[in-house]
């Protein structure tokens, strides 16, 4: 990993679907180099033949009968909806 | 005070009869609308719901008419649920009850009132949340620690019998600390997920915040079941951990990580846990130095992890289903960018940005992969050390509380007090926070809690070890 890390902010912040001000970009991109500085403690150590966990308690194919069971009715479903049409979630047009 | 009891008194004078279940929810009432204006703790609190409740309760149940507070990111069917975000603080109304509602429900509690929290969890202080302040109880010019600050200013400032918090790098654990009251994460997977609003999956586990360690012990008899709702669900048998209460701990093995007593924590906050090591000594434990090799990594590791789940996670407010959407957006992208944009605070979104970069593509061996396997390592320390000794001791927070704005430009320094806190979550372990003292800072009496981690679901342990400290001092 490079010692400095030059983050692309704006790049990541469309991956992240967040519109960023010039000040925040600026403010973010600082303070994100400055975590991963920190974050490089990591590279001090060999982790080359360890396993990865990704939960410290793991629990494997959990599934359950294949039966019909109660879910959110459709009104309670779309009853926080921000706009609803139709009996459906609303969003802007997204063909011509 | 009905307001300011432990749950083991109310219970003995509401099977008496002296009082009823609707008693407590008003005195819990009186004791919000006079102090909560200078605390903050409650966001929102639906007194006729509460009452209306307390009027159905069972109170042969265990748990039955005592209020429970709930911290605002947990699904309570009717109200709201805001995790501390403008996002969701307009119109969201919860569809369902969290799987931790239902258990509390069945065993009689009865859901009152909302707590404030840092926004969406991501924080120690509280100062995050989007929608007010909360204050230490102790000294109303100091925070109350986080994420679940609300849960432990209310029940520290006898504004809550007991309170429901969640835990993802110690938001029971460290404002239960520094507020001066009982908290306790449970294993990884005791307690169902299931409408607790997720931050980062692999760590997020619900658990009690209360004034005694007894208290604990009954909310946990009922908040740890399996729940079919949610895949991380143990499928395991729950003690009563009640019974675990009053036994001694003579011969009892206690473990102190090398690695955290040293420089960097507070000297009252350092005095008390020694002293606290001694009288547990006395009780007739057995001290032992252990090592715990890879601490150092732990809050690296934590601040890859829990903001790339978090990126993941809120990644579902988006503006279309539930939540804050945008009113200038002209298409789909704008909709997207700008809902978030303006419902979503700054520390919300430094770690988005960071988890969406370490999970990005050129990155994601660099530092998600490796965080993965740091992770492995500072779980087969503790394996090891749990060879040698029953429980693990050191201090809950190496600071006391500190001033309001204290730490607001300088988020790093913030995530270095989750120390003792952060790798008893990446490892899945239980740990309790229980008051051990007190630290001088400026002439004023602070709260300091001590941390006692156990095995893998051995939380009889722990509180066993809690209880008979508490009731030694």
């Amino acid at each position: 990993m490079p010692a400095a890390h030059q983050i692309d902010i704006n790049h990541v912040a469309r991956l992240a679907r967040l519109t960023l001000t010039e000040d925040e970009a600026a403010r973010y991109a600082a303070q994100i180099d400055g975590i991963l500085s920190y974050i490089d403690t990591l590279t001090r150590y060999d982790l080359g033949s360890v396993e990865p966990t990704a939960h410290a308690m793991p629990v494997y194919d959990v599934i359950r009968a294949d039966e019909a069971r109660p879910g959110l009715a459709q009104e309670q479903a779309l009853s926080n909806a921000p706009k609803r049409s139709a009996d459906q979630f609303q969003i802007p047009k997204v063909i011509e | 005070m009905l307001a300011s009891a432990p749950i083991t008194t109310l219970r003995k004078q509401l099977a008496a009869r002296e009082i009823q279940p609707r008693d407590i929810v008003l005195d819990v009432a009186k004791a919000i609308e006079s102090r909560n204006s200078e605390i903050g703790a409650y966001l929102s609190w639906d007194l006729d719901s509460a009452l209306a409740e307390a009027d159905r309760a069972d109170i042969s149940l265990p748990l039955g008419g005592i209020p429970v507070a709930v911290k605002d990111n947990m699904n309570v069917m009717g109200q709201p649920c805001t995790c501390g975000s403008k996002i969701l603080s307009e119109n969201y109304r919860a569809p369902y009850d969290a799987g931790a509602i239902q258990r509390m429900r069945a065993g009689g509690a009865v859901p009152f009132g909302r707590l404030n929290m840092d926004e969406f969890a991501m924080g120690s202080s509280t100062e995050n949340s989007a929608l007010g302040i909360t204050r230490n109880p102790r000294d109303l010019s100091r925070v109350p620690g986080g994420s679940s600050g609300g849960s432990a200013a209310a029940v520290a400032g006898g504004l809550a019998v007991a309170a429901l918090g969640s835990d993802t790098g110690g938001s029971i654990r460290q404002p239960a600390a520094l507020c001066g009251c009982v908290g306790i994460k449970p294993t990884y997977g005791r307690v169902s997920r299931y409408g607790l609003v997720a931050f980062a999956s692999s760590l997020d586990q619900i658990g009690p915040v209360t004034r005694t360690v007894a208290d604990s012990a009954l909310l946990l008899n009922h908040l740890c079941r399996h729940d079919p709702h949610d895949s991380t669900s143990l499928k395991v048998e729950t003690p009563d951990f009640t019974a675990a209460l009053g036994g001694d701990i003579k011969g009892l093995r206690i473990g102190l990580p090398k690695e955290y007593y040293i420089s960097g924590i507070h000297e009252g906050v350092s005095a008390s846990v020694q002293a606290a090591i001694r009288q547990l000594e006395s009780l007739g434990a057995i001290i032992e130095e252990i090592s715990l090799p890879h601490t150092e990594l732990g809050v690296a590791t934590y601040y890859v992890l829990a903001p790339a789940e978090a990126s993941a996670n809120l990644a579902r407010f988006d503006g279309v289903r539930y939540g804050r959407r945008s009113a200038s957006a002209s298409d789909l992208m704008e909709h997207y960018t700008q809902s978030r944009a303006e419902g979503l605070g700054s520390e919300v979104k430094r770690r988005i940005l960071l988890g969406t970069y370490v999970l990005s593509s050129g990155y994601y061996d660099a530092y998600y992969i490796r965080a993965q396997k740091a992770r492995t390592l500072i779980r087969n320390d503790f394996t090891d050390a749990f060879k040698k000794v029953d429980v693990i001791v050191s201090p809950t927070s190496p600071m006391p509380a500190h001033k309001l704005g204290e730490l607001k430009d300088n988020p790093l320094a913030a995530y270095l007090e989750d120390v003792f806190t952060i790798p008893v979550n990446l490892a899945g372990l239980p740990g309790i926070s229980v008051p051990c003292g007190e630290a001088a800072v400026d002439g004023v009496s602070l709260p300091v809690g001590l941390q006692i981690v156990g095995k893998p679901l051995d939380e009889s342990t722990i509180l066993q070890v809690a209880h008979a400290f508490e009731q030694s001092r």
